[in-house]
């Protein structure tokens, strides 16, 4: 394990049981892409990949991964009922076995389409402890583990775009701890992700997501 | 002032160092690790502590079954059986089996529990020092201080193990657990920071090769009981260090020993539900039904 272990990394989370990387770590994948597509989700397709296929229901990993849409955290009683409260909200869901091999045997990828229509899909593996990795929105491989708040922009890649981003944060008095950024080709469809030691605001991601050229912004609140 | 510690070495020099107990400083390093006050990561463990008192007594009043249906009504007879008194084992220990078959059972049926070092792990130290608690009436600060010392043992294991059992079998999960029991309960009871890690060394040596091969890939069987077990071992690693019994193999050396047997065992008995108990005739015929 990685030598920036918290005690609560050994002590906690605090979490519905039984298993914090099939039940903690999923929920918190679905709570993740629902932050990363930014709106309500009235749609959502799973994918699943390795051990993931297996822990589905012994592990309440369907509950956990439907349960993180909904906004639940991992220690969310209501987990329990995801389904339940998923069709009372008129929230359509599936899950889809995959036997493709992926790189970690905890691996989902997550279609979403909003209540707005804003589609996204989101991939990531549940790491171990509870702890996640985000490796991919739509097209962009990247890497997310949620545990700084963390801003993620979809933009036209262009002059001076990150400076005007960075400005806003610095602005709102956020202070970035890691920041990096991704794209499929010069002036093509551009990704930032800013780690921040700060929590980001409301007016400030409305800010971001009012700089020229940007398509889309959104705040993924620290997991942890 | 520098806290941090990799290795129970570095930790004991720490401790005596500047005289504190290993839950002082674990909180200290955590507090300058996170850049919170000290306050501020007492309540984070402090809550955490209520968690696990919450799933325990949650676990023993409740008598439903768990995900799978394998287990989700042994704490409650454990715990009626406990308060006819006349169980073998001195009260505390009876009480904390219990204890530990209720919090590891309600992780079985979706409850809330906190992993400690795993959920798989979770009904081990919470039982003990639950149990301990009530047994001595201990005040409540003295036992989170205590889960602060337990989390900087889980914290060296973690660090130079494992705390899987997918890497380490099950010695990596309940061994780690009794581990941190042990020294937890060492501290509590008055022993020094060394006996404090002559108990967790003895707890881990008796778990050494333990495998993970949970029926049907779920966290009940054997998990729950094993979970109970790994209490027994807790108390009696912690009981032989506060006697002033030392292991013989130094605690950083088992927990390297640890790390490299789960290297050698198999991925059937690594929690891949391939071997062992998994494949045994009633596995099969639970996993065959329907």
């Amino acid at each position: 394990m990685s030598n920036n272990l918290s005690l609560f990394d050994i002590t906690g989370p605090i979490m519905i049981g039984p298993s914090s990387s099939h039940t903690a770590g999923a929920c918190r994948l679905g709570y993740a892409a629902r932050r990363i597509l930014g709106e309500d989700v009235s749609s959502v397709i799973f994918h699943l990949y390795g051990s993931f296929k297996e822990t589905l229901k012994g592990h309440g990993t369907d509950r956990a991964l439907l349960g993180g849409i909904l906004g639940f955290l991992p220690d969310d009683i209501r987990i329990r009922d995801s389904f339940q409260i998923a069709d009372e909200s008129g929230v359509m869901y599936a899950f889809i076995k995959e036997d493709e091999e992926e790189d970690h045997p905890n691996t989902v990828k997550i279609e979403l389409i909003g209540k707005t229509g804003e589609k996204k899909i989101v991939k990531g593996q549940s790491v171990g402890g509870g702890n996640i990795r985000i490796t991919q929105i739509d097209k962009t491989n990247l890497k997310i583990d949620g545990k700084y708040c963390t801003l993620v922009t979809r933009h036209w890649d262009r002059v001076g775009i990150v400076q005007e981003v960075t400005g806003i944060l610095n602005k709102c008095n956020v202070n970035i701890a890691q920041m990096s950024l991704y794209r499929e080709a010069v002036n093509d469809q551009a990704y930032m992700i800013i780690e921040a030691d700060d929590p980001i605001s409301k007016e400030c991601l409305e800010a971001v997501q009012n700089v020229a050229k940007m398509q889309y912004a959104a705040v993924i609140d620290k997991l942890y | 002032m520098n806290y941090r510690f990799k290795t129970g070495q570095d930790l004991l020099e720490l401790c005596y160092e500047h005289n504190l107990s290993i839950g002082e400083i674990a909180l200290m390093r955590e507090a300058q690790a996170s850049n919170m006050s000290k306050e501020e990561v007492y309540n984070l463990m402090l809550e955490s502590y209520k968690v696990m008192k919450e799933s325990a007594q949650k676990g023993i009043i409740t008598s439903e079954d768990s995900m799978g249906k394998l287990i989700g009504h042994n704490a409650k007879k454990m715990y009626d059986y406990y308060r006819m008194g006349e169980s073998i084992a001195s009260g505390m220990l009876s009480k904390a089996i219990a204890y530990s078959l209720a919090i590891t059972e309600e992780n079985s049926r979706m409850g809330k529990i906190v992993a400690c070092p795993t959920a798989g792990a979770c009904g081990v130290v919470p039982a003990v020092l639950n149990a301990l608690e009530e047994d001595r009436e201990i005040d409540e600060k003295k036992i989170v201080m205590a889960l602060f010392n337990a989390s900087a043992i889980g914290l060296i294991i973690a660090t130079y193990a494992s705390i899987s059992g997918a890497e380490g079998g099950c010695q990596a999960e309940v061994g780690s657990a009794s581990a941190m029991a042990a020294s937890a309960v060492v501290e509590l009871l008055g022993g020094s920071p060394r006996a404090s890690l002559e108990g967790a060394a003895i707890a881990l040596k008796n778990m050494l090769g333990l495998v993970c091969d949970p029926v049907a890939g779920l966290v009940e069987v054997p998990c729950s009981k094993r979970n109970a077990g790994g209490v027994g071992n807790a108390i009696t690693a912690a009981e032989m260090a506060l006697a002033g019994i030392e292991s013989f193999v130094p605690f950083d050396q088992v927990v390297v020993t640890m790390g490299r047997v789960g290297k050698m065992l198999p991925s059937s008995l690594r929690e891949t539900a391939q071997g062992g108990l998994a494949i045994t005739k009633a596995a099969k015929e639970y996993t065959q039904r329907d």
